[in-house]
């Protein structure tokens, strides 16, 4: 066990990453697979502000693109999930695997 | 050991611990809930090293809203209590492979790599430090972006209304 710094915080970040990818890869079901996204977008995060903090503390460009990271994944959410509300009205399921047709 | 990397040891054990239980639980709902805490664990990091602004607003966009709206959504769209249909054991094996593979590269490029910080005064990330540069329009300001993320924000808006409203005349 060391003093925690940056290199503990990539760890992190990279393992969180990780996981997210192996959720996307294993799941089949839309909001799953949008949960596993959020957890890959939450390590970028983690990652720019662990760059700011221990590498160009005196400039604050990773905190602002953490911040904008953050307003587009909001927007995404919610997109994804007006998507996914119609498919569920459309096909009666949410599984990848049976919503193959592309037709609104 | 001082109470500072205990507390690093603590968030890092609840950000992976309810990542993992997130993307492997069989519950749907456990697992939006899984993801509720791994956010607040990710909110926490950012509490740790010293970013308040950022920790507030993971708080306010993550966990008061993304995590509610799937809830939401899981509520419209599913049968709650209702476990998710068994996953293939040979997709699950690839799956852990690829993702395990893919973890040990990365971790080996950034151990062999040093990373040379500056050396220069540090900026403090407070508010009014953030907010001069957010809406400055001199070098390394950040209003274009910011104004482009609003006409983002209003289109997403718009996008959402028109996809999931219901439309009367085809509903049966």
């Amino acid at each position: 066990m060391m003093q925690p710094g940056l290199y503990h915080i990539l760890f992190i970040s990279a393992a969180l990453f990780f996981i997210g990818v192996f959720g996307f890869f294993t799941r089949r079901n839309l909001i799953t697979m949008l949960m596993s996204v959020e957890l890959i977008l939450n390590s970028v995060n983690l990652n720019f502000i662990a760059f700011n903090k221990y590498l160009w503390a005196d400039k604050l460009d990773g905190l602002f693109f953490t911040i904008f990271v953050i307003a587009i994944a909001a927007a995404e959410a919610a997109i994804a999930i007006a998507i996914i509300i119609n498919l569920s009205r459309n096909f009666q399921s949410i599984d990848v695997e049976k919503t193959d047709e592309m037709k609104f | 050991m001082s109470g500072a990397d205990i507390l690093f040891y603590m968030l890092a054990a609840m950000i992976l611990g309810s990542g993992i239980l997130s993307v492997t639980t069989r519950h749907i709902f456990r697992a939006a809930i899984f993801l509720l805490f791994s956010l607040i664990g990710v909110a926490g990091m950012y509490f740790w090293m010293q970013y308040e602004f950022i920790a507030a607003v993971q708080i306010v966009v993550y966990v008061g809203g993304i995590t509610v709206l799937i809830i939401f959504s899981i509520f419209l769209t599913q049968q709650a209590g209702e476990k998710l249909p068994e996953q293939k054991m040979g997709r699950q094996l690839f799956a852990a492979l690829a993702a395990f593979c893919g973890f040990a590269f990365i971790m080996l490029q950034i151990l062999r790599h040093s990373f040379i910080g500056t050396t220069k005064t540090t900026a403090e990330p407070s508010v009014v430090n953030i907010g001069n540069q957010m809406l400055g329009v001199e070098q390394g300001g950040y209003a274009l972006p910011f104004e482009v993320v609003s006409i983002l924000l209003l289109a997403a808006l718009i996008g959402c209304i028109v996809i999931a409203v219901r439309n009367k005349t085809q509903t049966t």
